[in-house]
């Protein structure tokens, strides 16, 4: 049982949730880029929350699975389509045994996720699949996936039903700031230094990977030196190094530094600072702690709301027992009858493979 | 010493411990990790010992950065008292060979023989400060003075795992392959870091750290009992001088 990679695009990659409690050894945790969105993709597919799915920089490729499948593309807009057919980002479509599933360019965001019914089974390395790039770990033999790939499938476990958000999902609010608490070494910086950090625009840099995002803007020179006793680091953490460009952290960067870390970006607002297309530009916001505190809140309600209210796919499942019980000549026929989805799709939850089948 | 919280970010804090680098501050950061890892309070994730602050990680959700200072601060006071063990490993090491690129250059620019060069390195004790830059690569604080040698201008590209190095003022046991500007002088056969290993890393902050030198022949003997699964070496537990 395998995906195939039929082609990929520069930087497609297994990611789980991430390692958990090795930073102390040098490890930091990679996981998603954009965990909202790999939260979602695998719900949509049936999933546990710790399932690995591929990530994907910009441009996803073309995928072939040995057995039919679930799956569910989310972190933006792509065109999406199988065997020809186009098909909607952000809701659960099957992949029959055989089929060509293309995923193109994300169109207004920087990483997308593809999550399939069972997740991908490469094997845990220290307790995770995520890949980690920078020292080779996980994944598929710790690196990024190519043409040829084949991954190993896991068992399904989630009810054989296609899912989709009870509402469409807003675009990411990139021209809300991103907001930041400052420190932990914010006194490196002068006070007229440290406000050009919020009174003026940074833009997002090609310079980016899943370790940190160089940002262009203002000079943000260290009157204190650029150089600290090195001490840990986590993703959001803005470190300036002697060049005075900020960089932040994310995912996969280093566990500990010697760079002053002027700020950090609150973890509600990380994933949307690391959806930003390369050139947007963005401003910083300075909040208390525990306001940002109240926004991680904020942020882990709605996620568990929309995953939550998922609801099943209006789908017509039209077996030839079906055709024939129907009048199809006269065209006289009850329309409840052929199209059960009709009833309201507000009904939340999931419903199982053998209630599904009642209704059809 | 008083401690100094620096909030980062909504998800983790930073408890500075002291200024600079030295024993004293590195130990009770260390002795801190360790008390709270011994009995995590709710909502901790990961503890993070560096030379003279601690990061601790946590989870916003479960609790907040306020509450998380104030547990951090009773366990410093619980700790003030009761100074932890260390664990002091006794390094194989194979002074010269293949990996030892700058062993003879060193000999020459502190005019000492290679024997001398090899018992000032192996006669001092190191103390692991920390882990970071790769998986399990130790910082090690104890080089003697005279061994002192600036970094490479230019990194080599491919050093391998293994290789016992200089740079600056610190000595370092390379824990995966890849580019430094570190000043190599011989190998030893234990992996600092293995993935597929039960216990994947061999150091942790606050180990201390001896070489011995050993031939060719016994470093080949040695690489080879590892490769077959066995355990080669392990750490004395040991009360460290003025904390007994």
């Amino acid at each position: 049982m395998t995906l195939e990679i039929l082609s990929a695009g520069p930087l497609v990659s297994v990611q789980d949730r991430g390692r958990r409690g090795l930073r102390r050894f040098g490890v930091s945790a990679a996981g998603p880029m954009d965990a909202p969105a790999h939260a979602l993709a695998n719900a949509l597919c049936g999933n546990p929350q710790d399932a690995a799915v591929l990530e994907f920089a910009g441009m996803g490729g073309q995928f072939r699975s040995d057995r039919p499948l679930r799956f569910a593309v989310t972190g933006g807009d792509c065109d999406i389509s199988v065997d020809g057919t186009p098909l909607a980002p952000d809701e659960s479509h099957r992949l029959e045994a055989g089929q060509v599933l293309k995923i193109g360019m994300l169109k207004n965001t920087a990483w997308g996720y593809l999550a399939v019914s069972g997740g991908i089974d490469t094997p845990l390395v220290m307790g995770a699949r995520s890949t980690h790039l920078r020292f080779g770990l996980g994944g598929l033999c710790g690196r990024a996936l190519k043409a040829g790939d084949r991954l190993p499938l896991g068992e399904e476990s989630g009810a054989d039903v296609l899912l989709r958000p009870a509402a469409p999902l807003p675009p990411p609010r990139f021209a809300d700031p991103i907001r930041i608490l400052l420190g932990p070494q914010d006194g490196y910086f002068a006070p007229h230094v440290l406000e050009r950090l919020t009174r003026q625009d940074f833009t997002i840099t090609a310079q980016r990977d899943r370790m940190a995002s160089i940002l262009d803007g203002p000079d943000m020179p260290a009157e204190r030196g650029h150089d600290i006793v090195s001490d840990g680091t986590v993703p959001g953490a803005i470190q300036v190094p002697g060049s005075g460009r900020p960089m932040v952290l994310m995912a996969e960067c280093q566990t500990t530094g010697g760079y002053p870390k002027i700020a950090t970006v609150i973890s509600a607002d990380l994933s949307r600072l690391a959806q930003m297309p390369t050139g947007m530009r963005l401003r910083f916001a300075v909040v208390e702690r525990t306001a940002a505190e109240a926004a991680a809140r904020a942020q882990a309600a709605s996620l568990a709301a929309v995953l939550k209210g998922l609801v099943t796919k209006q789908t017509v499942t039209l077996t030839s027992e079906f055709l024939l019980s129907c009048d199809l000549v006269g065209g006289i026929f009850d329309p409840e009858a052929v199209a059960p989805g009709n009833t309201p799709e507000t009904t939340p939850g999931i419903v199982s493979g053998a209630e599904k089948k009642g209704e059809t | 010493m008083t401690p100094v919280f620096h909030p980062f970010g909504d998800r983790a804090l930073t408890v500075s411990l002291g200024e600079g680098i030295d024993v004293a501050t590195n130990d009770a950061v260390i002795d801190l990790a360790a008390a709270l890892e011994a009995q995590p309070f709710v909502g901790m994730e990961e503890v993070v010992p560096t030379y003279r602050s601690l990061l601790v990680v946590f989870d916003p959700l479960v609790i907040g950065g306020a509450e998380v200072e104030a547990q951090v601060a009773a366990r410093l006071t619980e700790t003030a008292d009761r100074p932890g063990t260390r664990r002091r490993w006794h390094v194989p090491v194979c002074y010269g060979g293949a990996v030892a690129l700058d062993l003879d250059d060193l000999c020459a620019e502190k005019k000492l023989g290679r024997e001398e060069l090899i018992a000032l390195h192996s006669g001092a004790e190191y103390r692991v400060y920390m882990i970071g830059f790769a998986p399990g690569f130790a910082y090690l604080g104890g080089l003697p003075e005279r061994l002192h040698t600036p970094r490479l201008q230019k990194p080599r590209q491919l050093v391998p795992a293994g290789a016992i190095g200089i740079g600056g003022q610190q000595a370092s046991v390379n824990s995966v392959a890849g580019p430094s500007g570190w000043r190599f002088i011989g190998q030893t056969p234990l992996k600092a870091f293995d993935p597929a290993r039960e216990e994947p890393f061999l150091f942790a902050a606050g180990d201390l750290i001896r070489f011995t030198p050993v031939t060719q022949e016994e470093f080949e003997t040695l690489s080879r009992r590892l490769a077959a699964g066995e355990v080669v070496v392990v750490p004395e537990i040991v009360v460290p001088e003025g904390r007994e």
